[in-house]
C-alpha cells in the first residue's frame, strides 16, 4: 500500500503542494492528469529519486520519506524504458538478481519465467537497440518485476505504441498485475487505458491529486 | 464536367535554388584545411629518403627516444584516465543537480548556499581548464618551481631532470584534455538509466560501474587517445621540467628539436614522420577497435 501524506515537491515549473492520496494494496491504480502536470515528478518522488521538499511517503505501513531508492523495492518502469545499451535482454532481467546475488540456478530460472510470462523467450539474447517499442518496453517491465517489487510504478508505458501493440501491452499489463497481486500505479493521460487497467482512478491537476470516477473496481463503470 | 469547360492552367513549377553551391562551398572551406595536412606531410615526406628513415630507426639514441615515448605516452593516457573518470563523472553530476536545483526555483531569489556551490562549481570547471590554456613552457616552469618546494622538494632529484619528470609534464597537459572529453562523455548520458538501476537495488557505485561505464567505454577510449596523442606532441613542459638528455630524458619531440639544434634537418624530418606515422596507428587502432566495440555491443553512447 501507498500511503502519501502532505507530500511537497518542487520541481522546475512543477509544485505538487500538499499531496494526499492512496494506493490500497494489490489493486491497480491508474493516476492520469495533463502533460506537464507532475505525474512524472510524483513517480520519481516515490521511487526516492527527488527530494521531498516536506511530508511523508509510507509503503506498506513504514516511512520510506528517507530511504533511498534501493531500499523500497519499487520496480519502476519510464516513459523511455531506458533500458541499459550494454546489456542483452536476459542481463536485463538479471540484472536485479544478480544484485541480491541469486544463485545462478534460481536466477536462471526467474529469468525463464518472466520471459516466458513477458513473451521475451526469443529476445533473450538481443540488445536493446534492435527491440521494437513493445518488445523494449516488455524488457523494462520484466526487469522491474525482476526485483520481485512491494510495489510498481510505471510511467506511461504505453506511449507511443501502434494500436495493436499498445492493446496487447494494455492486456498484458492487466493479466501480469492479475497474477502477481503488485500493488501497481500507473501514469498515463489515455483516459481509454485508464478505464481498461484501473481498478481505481486518480487524477493530478494543479498540484493536487483528486478522486477519479471511481475509487473501486465496484464503482467502476 | 463538361467537355467546353477550360480547365486553369496547372500552377508552374516551383523553382528552389539547386544544393550543390551550399555543398561545394562547405566542401572548398573544409578541403583547403585537409589539403594543407596532406601537403604538410607529402612535403615530409618527400623531403627525407628511406635510407634516412632507416639510419634513424637503428640510431641508438633514436630507439631510447622512440621507446621512451612509447611508454611515457602510453603511462601518462592511464594516469589522465584514473582522474579523468571521476572527475568528469563529479562534474557531470553536479551540473546536473544543480541544473535541477535552477529549475525547480526557477523565478526565485537563489538562497546563498546555492550560490556559493555554484560559484565553487565554476571556480573548479576553470581551473580543470588552467593546463588547457597555460602557455607549455609555463607548466613546465611551474612544475620546476613546484618541486623546489616541500615536501616536493624532497622528491626533486628523483624526479626533476628524470623520467618521471618527462611522464609528469605530460600528464599535466594530456590530462586536462581527458577531463574535458570524460566530462561530455558522461553529459550525454542518460541519467535515467542511472535511476533506474538505484531502483533495481543499486548504490551509487554499483550503478556507476554496472551501468554508467560500460555506457561511456567510448569516451573512455576517445579519452585515451587524445591524451595519448597529446603526450606523444608535448614539448615545451618536457623541455623545461625534466631536459632533453640524450638517452635519459629524450622523447621524441624533444629529439626533434635536438637534431634541429645541431642542423641535422633530415634526421629531424625523418623523426617527425615516425611521430606522424605513430599517431596515426594509434588514432587507427582505437577507431578500428571503437567501431568493433559498437558493432559487437550493439550499444552507443
Amino acid at each position: 500500500m501507498i500511503e502519501v501524506r502532505d507530500l511537497t515537491v518542487r520541481a522546475g515549473n512543477c509544485l505538487l503542494d500538499h499531496l494526499q492520496f492512496s494506493v490500497p494494496d494489490g489493486q491497480y491504480t491508474v493516476l492520469m492528469g495533463a502533460s506537464g502536470s507532475g505525474k512524472t515528478t510524483l513517480l520519481e518522488t516515490l521511487c526516492g529519486l527527488r527530494p521531498v521538499a516536506g511530508g511523508q511517503i509510507r509503503l506498506n505501513g513504514r516511512d520510506v520519506t528517507r530511504w533511498r531508492p534501493a531500499e523500497r523495492g519499487i520496480g519502476y518502469v519510464p516513459q523511455d524504458g531506458a533500458l541499459f545499451p550494454t546489456l542483452t535482454v536476459y542481463e536485463h532481467l538479471a540484472f536485479g538478481p544478480r544484485l541480491r546475488r541469486t544463485p545462478r540456478a534460481v536466477m536462471d530460472r526467474k529469468v525463464t519465467e518472466l520471459a516466458a510470462l513477458l513473451g521475451l523467450e526469443p529476445l533473450l539474447g538481443r540488445w536493446p537497440e534492435g527491440l521494437s517499442g513493445g518488445e523494449r518496453q516488455r524488457v523494462a517491465l520484466g526487469r522491474a518485476l525482476a526485483i520481485d517489487p512491494a510495489i510498481l510504478c510505471l510511467d506511461e508505458p504505453l506511449n507511443a505504441l501502434d494500436e495493436q501493440t499498445h492493446r496487447q501491452l494494455c492486456n498484458l499489463l492487466k493479466t501480469i498485475q492479475r497474477q502477481t497481486r503488485v500493488t501497481t500505479l500507473h501514469v498515463t493521460h489515455d483516459s481509454a487505458e485508464a478505464r481498461h487497467l484501473a481498478d481505481q482512478l486518480l487524477i493530478l491537476k494543479d498540484g493536487q491529486v483528486a478522486p477519479g470516477a471511481w475509487a473501486t473496481p465496484a464503482e467502476k463503470p | 464536367m463538361a467537355c467546353g469547360d477550360q480547365q486553369p492552367p496547372p500552377a508552374p513549377r516551383p523553382r528552389v535554388p539547386p544544393d550543390w553551391p551550399f555543398f561545394l562551398g562547405l566542401g572548398i572551406l573544409g578541403g583547403t584545411y585537409l589539403l594543407l595536412i596532406l601537403l604538410l606531410l607529402v612535403a615530409d615526406t618527400f623531403y627525407t629518403t628511406f635510407g634516412e628513415l632507416g639510419r634513424i630507426l637503428v640510431d641508438p639514441e633514436i630507439r631510447y627516444s622512440l621507446k621512451l615515448s612509447l611508454a611515457s605516452c602510453s603511462i601518462t593516457a592511464l594516469l589522465s584516465l584514473l582522474v579523468a573518470i571521476p572527475i568528469g563523472f563529479l562534474l557531470s553530476q553536479a551540473s546536473r543537480q544543480l541544473s535541477a536545483y535552477r529549475a525547480a526555483h526557477a523565478g526565485a531569489r537563489l538562497p546563498w548556499p546555492f550560490r556559493v556551490k555554484q560559484a565553487g562549481f565554476l571556480l573548479l570547471d576553470t581551473l580543470l581548464d588552467i593546463p588547457i590554456i597555460l602557455p607549455p613552457l609555463v607548466i613546465g616552469l611551474s612544475l620546476l618551481i613546484l618541486f623546489r618546494i616541500p615536501p616536493f622538494k624532497w622528491i626533486d632529484r628523483q624526479v626533476t631532470y628524470e623520467i618521471p619528470a618527462v611522464i609528469l609534464a605530460q600528464f599535466m597537459v594530456a590530462a586536462a584534455f581527458a577531463v574535458r572529453t570524460m566530462r561530455i562523455t558522461f553529459d550525454q548520458i542518460n541519467p535515467r538509466r542511472e535511476q533506474v538501476a538505484l531502483t533495481l537495488g543499486c548504490n551509487r557505485a554499483q550503478a556507476f560501474r554496472r551501468v554508467v561505464l560500460p555506457q561511456a567505454r567510448r569516451g573512455i577510449l576517445a579519452a585515451a587517445t587524445l591524451a595519448w596523442a597529446r603526450a606523444l606532441g608535448e614539448f615545451g613542459p618536457i623541455l623545461v621540467f625534466a631536459g632533453a638528455t640524450r638517452l635519459r630524458t629524450e622523447v621524441l619531440s624533444t629529439t626533434v628539436f635536438l637534431e634541429l639544434s645541431i642542423g641535422r634537418l633530415e634526421a629531424a624530418v625523418a623523426v617527425s614522420l615516425l611521430m606522424v606515422a605513430a599517431a596515426i596507428l594509434v588514432l587507427v587502432l582505437t577507431r578500428l577497435f571503437g567501431v568493433r566495440d559498437t558493432v559487437i555491443s550493439g550499444a552507443g553512447l
